[in-house]
């Protein structure tokens, strides 16, 4: 399997840890992937606000590139950690594969560019690659630091799963579930599981935005989780950066951390706070103390 | 007395314009919205509803029955976060995501949005930022958006920059990609290119779609 890593803009800046901690990952497991050169923006959201067209031939080129880089295989995995940018990306995919008329018009414009797009790119999300290709087997073999006692919210937010559900379910999403599971956290029932984290909303029209993420916060510690993991680096940043907004507009104290699930897995795996970006975050991440026994349904600690 | 007229505004036929639905469906799957039956699926599981000034159902029927103005310079299509609830659970199938889109390009295209509304400036500036780099610099993009729609937030955030900036996830580097050359070649091609189909093949569209 070939994997090309497509960062995307949020990766290399407010999402650093998302980026440091994939990778750390990947490389503990041994998958070899390596970043697309020269890649550019998906043309996501903002950009086909404005045009469609353009946006679909700015994807393209990330295609093509990939299979310029990977010559002589048949097929590229374009691995999106991005929920924005994976969407973006899947999008123009489908799109070019489907609409004859665009494929052709996006063909033009790449040829201007000396480029060319012949179809074998699949855009795969890290969740999928690690459950689907790599496997809970492997990823329990693994483990050095069991999560156990942990109890994580697992938040995947809209664009993973929606519109398109390319590998997990629409409603139920399970594929992180199942992960940190296998690496001993205790994962919350909760559904807000794919709601809207409010996405750029929180910068633009903040009373809309907070409000959005502050539901999501407020529902997950009601159930009484340690840490909310994110798949997505806006989600991480509207759910993370904005706790003390929401303590100025609700008047409640969040203090939730919320992490990559990268970062947790990388936890479990026993690799350095350092690799995994866990100290860019805002709240500390802590492992809770061992559980010496539940009395009532509330946990007792030693 | 004259507050009811804030809340309702009657349109008389004059008004409409009879070709903009077609414009909105020209896009790929865009017909289906003929067949949308009005029943409300889309408002009730859209997060941001409450807060639109048109719910996604009734921009639907004010596309089809052509209030142009009033669709492309309302606040609900720039609200809308696109997070596909709405297109999920449509039992028509209506890509009502993919159609705030096409309304929020034409508004852009025609100059009709509400003008210091922060989105459709963030849209804009996001846009010139990777026209011209091929990148976005997320950095330079939310300063500039703060500057051109109210400065004074960027004190209110100062803090978050701050706590940002010290865990090395803030920067103003100007990103970009090494072939800018190649990236503007091919985006010129495009500039001029709107997908938009006959009127005879919407006609048939829409006959097959109702």
């Amino acid at each position: 399997m070939n994997y090309a890593y497509y960062p995307g803009c949020s990766l290399k800046s407010t999402g650093r840890a998302y980026e440091e901690s994939m990778l750390s990952v990947f490389e503990a497991l041994e998958i070899p992937i390596e970043e697309l050169s020269d890649w550019n923006c998906c043309g996501a959201t903002a950009y086909m606000s404005i045009s469609e067209l353009k946006a679909f031939a700015l994807s393209a080129r990330n295609f093509a590139l990939a299979e310029q880089q990977f010559k002589g295989s048949n097929d590229v995995n374009l691995v999106v950690p991005c929920a924005a940018c994976y969407l973006g990306l899947n999008k123009a995919r489908r799109y070019l594969a489907e609409h004859l008329e665009i494929k052709e018009t996006v063909d033009g414009a790449l040829k201007q560019a000396g480029l060319h797009y012949s179809g074998h790119v699949h855009i795969r999300h890290p969740l999928d690659v690690l459950l689907n290709d790599i496997g809970l087997e492997k990823i329990t073999a693994a483990v050095k630091k069991p999560l156990t006692g942990l109890r994580v919210a697992c938040y995947y937010g809209c664009q993973i799963v929606r519109p398109y559900a390319e590998f997990d379910n629409q409603h139920e999403p399970q594929s992180m579930d199942k992960i940190l599971t296998a690496l001993g956290a205790e994962v919350i029932e909760w559904p807000l599981k794919t709601r809207c984290c409010g996405g750029s909303l929180t910068g633009t029209v903040q009373e809309v935005g907070l409000r959005l993420s502050y539901i999501l916060l407020k529902e997950a510690k009601k159930r009484g989780c340690d840490v909310v993991a994110t798949a997505c680096p806006l989600c991480q940043f509207n759910l993370e950066c904005y706790q003390s907004e929401m303590l100025k507009s609700y008047g409640e104290v969040i203090n939730v951390p919320v992490a990559y699930f990268t970062q947790l897995i990388g936890v479990g795996l026993g690799l350095s706070s350092k690799n995994l970006g866990l100290n860019r975050l805002f709240t500390p991440l802590k492992m809770p103390h061992p559980v010496k026994a539940v009395q009532g349904g509330q946990r007792v600690h030693s | 007395m004259e507050e009811w007229r804030g809340w309702r505004k009657i349109r008389y036929e004059s008004e409409l314009d009879p070709a903009f639905a077609s414009e909105i469906a020209s896009i790929p799957q865009g017909e289906k919205l003929f067949s949308c039956i009005q029943c409300g699926t889309c408002s009730g599981m859209c997060p941001i509803s409450p807060y639109m000034d048109y719910t996604p159902r009734q921009i639907i029927a004010m596309i089809r029955a052509g209030f142009k103005g009033d669709v492309l310079g309302s606040y609900t299509t720039w609200l809308c976060a696109s997070c596909y609830s709405c297109a999920v659970e449509c039992p028509k199938d209506i890509k009502l995501t993919d159609i705030m889109y096409a309304a929020k390009r034409l508004a852009i295209r025609e100059g009709i949005y509400p003008k210091r509304f922060p989105i459709p400036v963030l849209a804009n500036e996001f846009y010139k930022n990777v026209e011209g780099s091929g990148r976005n610099s997320e950095g330079r993009l939310i300063l500039r958006l703060f500057l051109k729609t109210n400065p004074f937030k960027l004190f209110k955030q100062t803090s978050l920059g701050l706590k940002l900036l010290m865990r090395g996830r803030f920067s103003l580097k100007r990103e970009s990609i090494k072939r800018t050359d190649e990236l503007h070649r091919m985006l010129k091609v495009l500039e001029k290119v709107h997908m938009v189909k006959s009127k005879d093949e919407l006609a048939r569209m829409k006959e097959v779609a109702s």
